[in-house]
């Protein structure tokens, strides 16, 4: 299973929630999957996903959903501290982890290789780490919600992308639907 | 009331509640009386962007946020300043410390300060520079500034305003 295959099983599950997706080809696929006005799409920077997905859901009661990779983690690592110490139950954060960067031709990370990114989530404090294969995702993160406690999910799939469009949206229009959602 | 807590008191007058925070001597007055305040979340960041990254989503989220940072900051946050913050127009206060100025002890500290302003009028970043203590009078009205046009916002703050080290 590849990364835009686990999006098409999650989008169902996680259609009504807040969503902050990663810079690239998570938010082009899934705005090609299911494109919602609860959809967060990062346009830039690399790697902020879960900071902006933690300031949102800190900032109000909503759940929210951080779809990051592992080589966004990795370009933020100093991220995986701030979350552990800064508790919001209402938060999720679902690292895609296929071992490599997908957006930019499949180059490895290290957490396809001898870092464990579950561990290093663990080692910062990080008390509700669940690690899965692909095919569980959607479980996952369905366990997650219910569990009303702050969750880090990192899911193991296969590296490998499909042609998507890139997202023409105006960035103030992404942000602006996405904050009278916030809102509603 | 010391100007740090002057400082603060004007950022809970301006309802801002969600304040990231990188250490930094000059502003450890600040960052202490913030972390004092009830009204303000504090949540310190490990890296810069990092930090507006979280104020993206706080505001997102109905809070109005604030960075406290150092001028070297600059150097690390442009590409978020543009592809977030700009680009998605969002509205962040930034409190700096202005390293590397007159009374400046450590040398190396003058190689950022001496790009300081030029980064940010190319990045088209409404700044403003407190140099004495009166010039924090304007800070209300900068931060109003700042909620009202969606931009971020540099406060440079010296060692002169800060009386030395």
């Amino acid at each position: 299973m590849i990364r835009s295959e686990v999006l098409k099983e999650i989008a169902p599950i996680i259609r009504d929630q807040l969503v902050v997706c990663n810079i690239g080809l998570p938010s082009q696929e899934l705005h090609l999957i299911d494109d919602q006005p609860s959809n967060f799409y990062m346009l830039g920077t690399m790697g902020l996903a879960s900071s902006i997905g933690l300031g949102l859901a800190l900032a109000q009661d909503k759940k929210v959903i951080s779809i990051d990779g592992d080589g966004s983690v990795l370009t933020n690592f100093g991220t995986l501290p701030t979350i552990a110490n800064n508790v919001a139950d209402n938060f999720i954060l679902l690292i895609i982890d296929n071992g490599s960067y997908g957006s930019t031709g499949d180059q490895p990370t290290y957490a396809g290789k001898k870092t464990s990114l579950t561990k290093v989530a663990e080692a910062c404090g990080c008390e509700q780490v669940v690690e899965c294969q692909a095919e569980q995702t959607g479980q996952a993160i369905k366990d997650a919600l219910a569990s009303n406690k702050m969750t880090i999910i990192v899911s193991k799939c296969e590296s490998g992308n499909v042609k998507v469009p890139v997202i023409t949206m105006d960035p103030v229009v992404i942000r602006d639907r996405f904050m009278q959602t916030v809102k509603a | 009331m010391t100007i740090s807590e002057k400082i603060v008191s004007d950022f809970v007058a301006n309802d801002i509640s969600f304040v990231t925070t990188v250490p930094c001597k000059q502003l450890a007055g600040v960052i202490d009386a913030i972390d004092a305040n009830d009204s303000i979340y504090h949540i310190p960041s490990n890296k810069e962007d990092e930090g507006m990254g979280l104020c993206a989503g706080a505001w997102m989220g109905g809070k109005r946020p604030a960075i406290i940072m150092q001028n070297t900051a600059i150097g690390v946050t442009i590409n978020t300043l543009v592809t977030l913050t700009q680009y998605y127009r969002m509205p962040l206060p930034m409190l700096i410390s202005y390293r590397g100025e007159l009374g400046e002890p450590v040398a190396c500290q003058v190689e950022m300060a001496v790009h300081t302003k030029a980064l940010l009028a190319q990045l088209n970043i409404p700044t403003y520079h407190f140099h004495n203590e009166q010039d924090a009078n304007e800070l209300d009205a900068i931060l109003k500034h700042t909620f009202m046009c969606n931009k971020p916002v540099a406060i440079l703050t010296d060692a002169s305003f800060w009386k030395g080290y």
